[in-house]
């Protein structure tokens, strides 16, 4: 009951800029367009809703599918113990999206994993670098199209 | 190329590289310093000496074939990992778990939190001087290991927690070895406080250093005994029970000011705490319905008479098929055949059960969830340890994420040394309990 009520005032504080509100199996998912990505995880971060916690930023590689990428940011509430997923798609013409840097510090380095992993680009991160593989890795692992057994050792292998 | 530090470092100040292979450093992290005498004025870490592209392995293997690669995340507590990836899926199928599995699994999880927490102190304590500590944790973490080698077969890389269920029923050792392990635990326990408490060496070393305020470790996303030093009441466990954690009395301990010290303190009262959890799931478990079979036929018999008539009576299984015996499913795994392993008895014996086993381990065959997207998580050694697993409806992910919490306790060792010694990094990376694995994947 609670829950319900919940989704509905998401609907309503954030009513133009939710395309979706649903509830599944207990997690509560809010798909939203790009451009509000940052002033509505301002909001969601503050009173009321208090998502003080930035659980997780990754994302996912949909290839065939248009947009092809969907960033996915897990929050949580500590007052309220609630999560919440959200959801926004990209384009891989528009790969870029806003960086959470200013609003949970953690994201630095949770956004560096994403750019080196799909290669999204944060506008606003202050140091957008590779985080896991090294600088010179060319091409982006966790896409659908890299080859799972393709190496590139730094160092050249030994025969 | 230069690196961010490179860049910056003033011009008369040293700069110095700390790892990635360093005799005080447990896995491989490279701190770049920027250092004016013994001071650090700027650091930068640097991470993915053991990336290993778990998710991305993950999305090339069935979702019962990747259940050892999660074993080697945290290496250090593997069950907890086991069961965040077993309960993801549970909550994906939808399966319901019998009790007695739910009791094995809490007090083998347990266990493993107690071995995380002491490998965490053992390395603090020795990298501050206290050689004494280290041998006396590793001591209790072997007693702590011998339950779980007793039931799982192995010490770190266990596998043991399975969709549906665990693979086997505790062995007839545990209760003996249960009792030496919470005894001894506890007898080291003992011995660590009074070792360490009150020791000015390591107070001076731990005390008042590396600070984290309340405010910036939820900024970090801090989970677990690192967040809970700060004093944050925040544990999975209570906050949003899984498993049976809700029928268990135990406490959270906090601490008050968030150093060094505090984490140590955290982690020990933590270790207490999983005793007293471990004390009543051994209470409260209820006994074993599968009968104690001995003797019977030899599988090569059996598949033999299979062939002429129908075979009925008991089959010996060999000693490393424990626990896929049919008479002791009920028990310890869910009989729901989309997630489970056919019996091995079936398999022998009989067409359909040699069928529904090939149809398991086939190729877009086997455990195939629904469309949809889910997110769970367990308390880990280190904090909350989340699996985001995307389904397509086919028997692999599509996508697996894991919620490393040593990710975002590592992000903030930046902000927590400027302004330290040089010595003071060492008990903070130690009290952070960094294990590569999870770290990287």
């Amino acid at each position: 009951m609670e829950e319900k009520t919940f989704i509905e005032q998401l609907k309503e504080r954030f009513g133009g800029k939710v395309k979706d509100a649903l509830e599944i199996s207990g997690e509560t998912i809010l798909i939203i367009e790009k451009e509000y990505l940052l002033s509505l995880m301002t909001a969601l971060r503050d009173q009321p809703f208090e998502f003080n916690m930035l659980l997780d930023v990754t994302c996912v590689d949909y290839l065939g599918q248009e947009p092809r990428f969907e960033m996915v940011y897990h929050l949580f509430s500590l007052p309220r113990t609630r999560r919440l997923r959200i959801k926004v798609r990209l384009s891989p013409e528009d790969l870029t999206v806003e960086s959470l840097t200013s609003l949970w510090k953690n994201a630095n380095w949770l956004e560096r994993e994403v750019y080196d992993m799909f290669g999204v680009q944060f506008s606003g991160h202050p140091d957008l670098r590779r985080l896991l593989t090294y600088e010179e890795f060319e091409g982006y692992p966790l896409r659908k199209e890299y080859p799972l057994r393709k190496r590139q050792p730094i160092i050249p292998m030994r025969k | 190329m230069l690196t961010r530090i490179q860049k910056e470092a003033r011009p008369d100040s040293l700069l110095l590289n700390m790892g990635p292979s360093h005799p005080a450093m447990h896995g491989t992290i490279r701190i770049m310093l920027e250092l004016d005498g013994e001071r650090v004025l700027n650091s930068e870490v640097e991470i993915g000496y053991l990336h290993r592209g778990f998710e991305k392995i993950c999305e090339n293997r069935t979702y019962f074939n990747l259940l050892p690669y999660t074993d080697r995340l945290n290496y250090v507590s593997p069950l907890i990992n086991n069961l965040g990836y077993a309960m993801t899926m549970e909550k994906m199928l939808g399966i319901d778990v019998p009790e007695r599995a739910q009791f094995i699994r809490v007090i083998l999880s347990e266990l493993s939190r107690i071995s995380d927490h002491l490998t965490c102190l053992a390395a603090m304590a020795m990298e501050c001087g206290a050689f004494t500590v280290f041998l006396y944790t590793i001591k209790a973490r072997e007693y702590c290991w011998d339950v779980i080698e007793y039931t799982t077969g192995a010490r770190m890389t266990t596998s043991f927690i399975r969709i549906g269920g665990v693979r086997a029923d505790l062995h007839p050792a545990y209760e003996e070895s249960l009792k030496v392990a919470i005894d001894e635990t506890r007898k080291v326990l003992k011995d660590i406080h009074g070792l360490l408490d009150k020791n000015k060496i390591f107070l001076m070393r731990t005390r008042d250093i590396a600070v984290m305020s309340q405010e910036e470790a939820i900024a970090y996303g801090w989970t677990g005994p690192a967040l809970r030093s700060t004093g944050v009441f925040y544990d999975v466990r209570k906050a949003q029970p899984y498993s049976m954690y809700d029928r268990f009395d135990f406490e959270v301990p906090l601490g008050e000011r968030g150093d060094n010290f505090d984490r140590y303190l955290v982690r020990m009262k933590e270790m207490e705490q999983s005793l007293r959890i471990i004390e009543q799931a051994a209470r409260k478990i209820p006994p074993s319905s599968a009968p104690v079979v001995t003797g019977g036929m030899e599988p090569a018999q059996a598949i033999h008479d299979s062939r002429s008539k129908r075979v009925l009576g008991p089959i010996r299984l060999s000693p490393n098929l424990e626990g896929s015996e049919k008479a002791v499913y009920p028990g310890i795994l869910s009989l729901d055949s989309r997630s489970v392993i056919p019996p091995k008895e079936e398999t022998y014996t009989s067409m359909e059960g040699l069928i529904s086993h090939f149809k398991f381990f086939m190729k877009e065959a086997g455990i195939r969830p629904p469309k949809g997207e889910v997110y769970f998580s367990v308390e880990g050694g280190n904090g909350e340890l989340g699996y985001y697993i995307v389904s397509d409806g086919s028997d692999r992910p599509y996508r697996l994420h894991l919620r490393a919490p040593c990710l975002h306790i590592l992000a903030a060792l930046e902000y927590l040394i400027r302004g330290r010694y040089v010595a003071d990094i060492i008990p903070t990376f130690g009290s952070m309990n960094i294990i590569c694995g999870e770290l990287e994947r």
